[in-house]
């Protein structure tokens, strides 16, 4: 089957009443849930699992697909109209956003953004349609090895390239891979760390970790230092552009899309370095670069469209290969696995269906958000006025309760309050919770194909370099590795000597970072 | 102040280190205790990766210990509602777990309805709500909106504790 007509075939799973009322609720229940200040898109779909627990798998994805995009959405509006960003994917939006919304052009703001979502999305949708096949034809030909190897290259390059500092990022994914050996070895059935304890047996349920990390320690962790004086939310009418306004949005939107969805799709993009390449662009073209910093509508345009595009992005080897690169891919691929679908290159074959629903759910929950967010702004803005003891205590109880129903036992509210607590050290000492996440979800699968390999080549190590695609991923991770000193030996203007294999042993800021924090430092000191 | 305890102020962060570094030790020893005949279709075994996992964590633990004492430190993380101008406060942090663990205790004894109720109204005081009544009113309207709603809409059945019958 081509490409279109499994598409169509997903529109018409897609569109029956039943399954498009699901994506109309998930698109409101995750605007809802991601306006509301401190819930970002991963936390957002990691709370509304339980929701989804009764439906079939293809509604619950089709709804996934509205929550996916719904809470991409509701965290940009909080960012223009609170001015401090949950996400760091929305930092650089809210460097213009909130100036204009400032300036009275709240409203063109909001429509920027959700038109340039629309834009993004659904040229990101596209591509994917298109992308997701071809990685698969390419990936049902790799081996043990070279799975091995690109899940390797996906664990180092978030922990290496995101976040600030390389050498918390490892800590955060050792704890991560530590967590995920809890329970029965696959192969040989022995336990691990379960420390006689029967209920540890089939390993922590990702869903808790997920809820726990996310949503318990946060809410902790704002408990402990929270506002006393709560942000001024800027209230809002209908979002609506003038002429002007189109004309200056209209190619900020389409570069943003062509930044985003390429780092979105790569194992470490993220959403943070495409939106910062689409403000620094965007501020170089502009004909009105004196706006910039004061309100300018192109520096929303263009990092909004590239976040939408990179989130779409994302999802390319999240179902082509079963790989998760962001928090809230490795939420969804968790919800697969919940549904007892195997996540890889064999998910297009044996859940074809589903899989298009899913695509075809995206297209249209990117159009509701359109229809639904526009005229709706003004009450999401209401939103953001939520007392914060509700809001923190919501989660709290929201958070219990999810985590509870999946196994109806009390014994993994300890495990949430454990590790909600290490959620909350993590918060407080600067450790990154990403690479914790994807090391507890891709530990046990990695491992899996490190045995296998090893099976194939009867215990001969040479075996991991069994594949051309392996030796060639094994590079591009020495380089990820290395770089950072490399770069600092050439700034020192020393003799390039031999960087030293001790990977770990600084945990010096990169040159992207340091840019990076630039914008950091310049969005907080703004009054 | 002794010396060492000077050296110490401020360095809370090597307890994260101190956390790491055990948790690496206990890592190690689970995998060492196994117990694995070795097999030729699975070589590579159950303790390697525990083995890797256990090396890692100790490494990060160590280089973390370095880091903190020549003056390093991780950045806390920020957010909507975070001022970190001023320091932690256990006065919420800690009645909000004492919440956390009442819902724990009561969960499956008193039932969902109640241990919500405590949760939410705990969690909220907590934080610093002082309108006691209507608190509580919304306590119960959630827990049992809740109840009926994973019930109903969902067919998840919550505990119904001491309430059985009634509700």
């Amino acid at each position: 089957m081509d490409v279109w007509s499994s598409l169509m075939d997903g529109f018409a799973t897609a569109l029956t009443p039943m399954n498009f009322l699901y994506a109309v609720i998930g698109v409101i229940l995750g605007t809802a849930v991601g306006v509301l200040p401190g819930l970002g898109p991963a936390m957002t779909v990691a709370l509304l699992l339980p929701v989804t627990y009764a439906l079939e798998p293809t509604s619950a994805f089709i709804m996934f697909a509205g929550i996916y995009y719904g809470g991409m959405y509701g965290g940009s509006t909080t960012s223009i109209l609170l001015n401090t960003p949950g996400e760091s994917s929305s930092v650089v939006t809210a460097i213009e956003g909130n100036k204009m919304a400032k300036a009275g052009r709240a409203a063109q703001a909001l429509a920027t953004a959700a038109i340039g979502s629309f834009v993004a999305g659904t040229i990101g949708t596209a591509l994917l349609a298109v992308c997701a096949p071809i990685v698969v034809k390419f990936a049902v030909s790799l081996g043990a090895p070279s799975y091995f190897a690109i899940m390797v290259l996906a664990l180092l390059a978030v922990t290496a390239v995101l976040g600030s500092s390389r050498l918390r990022g490892f800590a955060s994914l050792s704890l991560g891979l530590a967590i995920g050996l809890v329970g029965m070895d696959s192969v040989t059935g022995q336990r691990r760390l379960t420390f006689g304890q029967p209920l540890l047996a089939d390993g922590l349920d990702i869903v808790v970790v997920a809820v726990a990390i996310f949503a318990v320690g946060e809410a902790l962790w704002v408990a402990a230092h929270l506002r006393r004086t709560p942000l001024h939310a800027i209230p809002v009418g209908q979002p609506w552009m003038g002429r002007s306004d189109w004309k200056r949005s209209w190619k900020p939107w389409l570069r943003g899309t062509a930044f985003g969805f390429p780092f979105g799709a790569l194992p470490a993009g993220g959403a943070e370095i495409p939106t910062f390449l689409s403000y620094v662009t965007e501020k170089r073209l502009s004909k009105h670069p004196e706006e910039f910093g004061k309100g300018a509508i192109e520096g929303v345009a263009g990092p909004e469209a590239a976040n939408n595009a990179a989130a779409a992005g994302t999802l390319t080897p999240m179902l082509a290969l079963g790989l998760p690169t962001n928090a809230t891919a490795a939420v969804m691929l968790a919800a697969f696995t919940s549904y007892g679908i195997q996540p890889g290159p064999q998910l297009f074959e044996s859940q074809g269906p589903l899989v298009w629903a899913l695509i075809a759910s995206l297209f249209i929950g990117n159009l509701l958000l359109l229809i639904i967010n526009l005229p709706l702004a003004p009450l999401w803005a209401k939103l953001l006025q939520l007392p914060r003891p509700y809001l923190y205590a919501g989660i709290l109880f929201f958070a219990t309760l999810g985590a509870y129903s999946v196994n109806l036992q009390a014994f993994d509210l300890v495990i949430l309050l454990i590790l909600g607590a290490l959620g909350f050290m993590m918060r407080r000492f600067g450790l990154p919770v990403l690479p914790l996440v994807l090391g507890v979800i891709l530990g046990p699968r990695i491992e899996g194909q490190l045995r296998k390999t090893l099976q194939l080549s009867a215990g001969d190590p040479a075996g991991l370099l069994g594949e051309p695609i392996a030796v060639g991923i094994y590079v591009i991770i020495a380089v990820i590795l290395l770089w950072p000193f490399a770069f600092k030996l050439i700034r020192r203007n020393t003799p390039v000597a031999a960087a030293s294999g001790a990977a770990l042993a600084t945990d010096a800021d990169d040159a992207v970072h340091s840019n990076h924090n630039a914008v950091y430092s310049d969005h907080k000191e703004q009054p | 102040m002794t010396p060492l305890a000077t050296g110490l102020k401020g360095r809370s962060e090597l307890g994260v280190a101190l956390l790491l570094g055990a948790a690496g030790v206990v890592v190690f020893l689970d995998a060492n205790g196994l117990v694995t005949p070795y097999s030729k279709s699975d070589p590579v075994g159950p303790k390697t990766v525990p083995f890797i996992v256990a090396g890692m964590l100790v490494a990060c633990a160590v280089l973390l210990a370095i880091n903190v004492l020549r003056g390093g430190k991780g950045e806390a993380e920020g957010g909507e509602d975070v001022d970190l101008t001023h320091p932690a406060d256990w006065k919420t942090v800690l009645p909000l777990a004492g919440a956390f663990v009442a819902n724990i205790l009561l969960i499956d004894w008193a039932g969902w309805v109640i241990s919500g109720t405590v949760l939410f109204w705990g969690s909220v005081l907590a934080l610093g709500s002082r309108r006691y009544v209507r608190d509580g009113l919304i306590s119960v309207a959630l827990s049992l909106l809740t109840f009926y709603g994973f019930y109903l809409g969902l067919g998840i059945a919550l505990p119904a504790g001491l309430l059985e019958g009634i509700l």
